[in-house]
């Protein structure tokens, strides 16, 4: 087997006095697909940015394709969540897309006929070349998240990140965006870190699960950690995992239970 | 007495080199501070150069130096007490109350004419020298020169500041860059339409331009072009009609252009969207 393109050992992160979670040890191998699970606040984005570079790692080590990762690496693709841009805001989706290339570089954002050539190829490897030069403020989320991952691939990004990106957008799009993505890691091998809370849309490509809860981790195949005698030890209190026509439902006594890795069961998920 | 008649004195020639001059900093800087959402930091530097000017005044006799000093310490304030987008507004208004008043204590102090200090109000375009135009030359220089360095990584933090801090852009020094280049470029068109109406220049053309276009570029041609225009229009017109100040002129065409711009934005866009692709643009209008 080759060495492992994502790292961590022992990996522990304390903000001010809370300890994040502690002790974590994941190596992810070509074309991994990894879903990031657990209720809001436990440190999942938070993961995310240990592997950006942008948050130091307080005990253990961590490294992205043999070295440490830093802020502003081109081998790790990042998608974050769809977010709302202004109507009038004046940036089209190909200007978006091309801050993938030289965002970050100084000057004028004048590009050669080859950065030109690279944009257009990955706007329609993505399905995207038809909104290119809309302005983003007025397209859909599915449609924003399609640029996100052609600004992404852009890189050729060894590793992908990605933070919630099916989050807002309906079915139909969830699906489109999680292929594109499955689509990278097939062909070029690019691991996948995919934070959701959701797991169901993402199902059939998972290959493993991170479930963070409190400090508390667990991690192996779907099959393995979502039981529910594996979600009860992790969140303390009793919790029933039902799998319903290849969906997971989480269904707990309580209803603190925060975020589930599958649909609330006291919550209406009816799509 | 036309324009003709007023373009052959030095006060009128230097009165249109300021404007141009000033019109093109303003004119750049707007896209930057409307996609920041930065205008009422604009608006509180600019009114801060009113208190940096009386004590130029004061000090040194000199208002213009004193309203740049005063807008380097006030971008600095700004910075470090609101580095968050969430608390700057508020930051920027207790600054602005303060300076204000310190603005109107050092007015009390001041025993030359109550007209100097009033002049950095409403702007006194007519009493350009020389040497200020070498100043404001330069100043629009180096805002130019900052600008064109910092442009492409400063848009990608003002769009989409988490993912251009992974890409390793510094967005936190990116933005205080830019507040000190804004304040610089405020103080300036201070001097020319006054603290009170920097906006008409400074907001309004940028506004307008977004309108009409969603390509940054293009957007940044216009809003220095209908700034210019404005400004240099305003001061030929106050020739013609000598009763009205040049700054409320300025500030009517640079109006006039937001109007027209809001008027037939819609139509521009729509046109565009057809011209672009296919029967599925349509789609693009809902949003």
């Amino acid at each position: 087997m080759t060495a492992p393109l994502v790292e961590l050992r022992g990996a522990t992160v304390r903000l001010g006095q809370r300890t994040l979670w502690s002790g974590l040890d994941l190596a992810l191998s070509e074309g991994e697909f990894l879903a990031v699970l657990g209720p809001n606040g436990t440190g999942k984005t938070t993961l995310l940015k240990v592997l950006l570079g942008l948050v130091p790692l307080s005990a253990g080590s961590v490294e992205v394709n043999g070295v440490p990762p830093h802020a502003g690496n081109p081998e790790v693709g990042y998608v974050p969540q769809q977010q709302a841009f202004d109507r009038t805001l004046p940036i089209r989706g190909r200007d978006l897309v091309r801050f993938g290339v030289d965002g970050h570089r100084w000057g004028l954002p004048l590009h050669s006929r080859a950065t030109r050539r690279r944009v257009d190829a990955v706007l329609e490897a993505v399905g995207a070349t038809d909104y290119a030069d809309a302005p983003v403020g007025l397209l859909s989320g599915g449609e924003q998240q399609r640029l996100r991952i052609a600004q992404a691939l852009l890189g050729d990004p060894t590793v992908l990140l990605c933070d919630e990106p099916l989050l807002a957008l309906d079915m139909a799009s969830q699906r489109a965006v999680t292929r594109l993505i499955d689509e990278r890691r097939r062909e070029a091998g690019s691991p996948v870190v995919f934070v959701t809370h959701e797991v169901n849309p993402v199902l059939p490509y998972v290959d493993r699960v991170l479930y963070l809860v409190r400090g508390r981790w667990a991690i192996g195949t779907p099959a393995e950690i979502l039981t529910s005698e594996r979600l009860s030890a992790l969140y303390g209190i009793e919790v029933d995992v039902v799998k319903v026509r290849d969906r997971y439902l989480v269904v707990s006594a309580e209803d603190e239970l925060p975020t589930e890795p599958g649909a609330h069961a006291h919550h209406d998920h009816a799509h | 007495m036309g324009i003709g008649f007023y373009l052959q004195f030095p006060f009128a020639q230097h009165a249109l080199e300021a404007a141009f001059l000033v019109a093109v900093s303003c004119g750049l800087i707007g896209p930057f501070v409307i996609t920041r959402t930065m205008s009422f930091a604009v608006h509180g530097t600019s009114e801060l150069a009113f208190t940096g000017a009386v004590a130029g005044l004061l000090i040194a006799n000199n208002p213009l130096v004193g309203a740049l000093v005063g807008a380097l310490v006030v971008a600095t304030l700004i910075g470090l007490l609101g580095q968050r987008a969430s608390e700057r507004d508020s930051t920027i208004g207790v600054i602005l109350a303060a300076g204000l008043g310190l603005g109107v204590f050092l007015l009390g102090y001041y025993h030359g004419y109550a007209s100097e200090a009033l002049n950095i109000l409403f702007g006194n375009i007519f009493g350009i020298s020389s040497s200020q135009i070498l100043l404001l030359g330069l100043i629009a220089i180096a805002v130019a020169a900052v600008l064109t360095v910092i442009w492409r990584p400063l848009l990608f933090a003002s769009v989409d500041p988490d993912v251009a801090r992974a890409r390793g852009v510094r967005t936190g020094l990116l933005g205080i860059v830019f507040l000190f280049v804004l304040a610089v470029t405020v103080t300036e068109a201070a001097q020319i339409v006054g603290t009170l109406l920097v906006l008409s220049l400074a907001i309004t053309p940028a506004a307008a331009a977004q309108r009409l276009s969603p390509n940054p570029f293009v957007v940044t041609v216009l809003s220095i072009a209908m700034a210019v225009i404005a400004a240099d229009g305003g001061l030929l017109l106050s020739f013609q009609f000598a009763t009205v100040k040049p700054s409320v002129l300025i500030v009517a065409i640079s109006f006039a252009f937001y109007v027209a711009a809001r008027l037939v934005g819609p139509a521009v866009a729509s046109r565009r969207r057809r011209r672009s692709a296919g029967p599925e643009m349509a789609e693009l209008g809902r949003g």
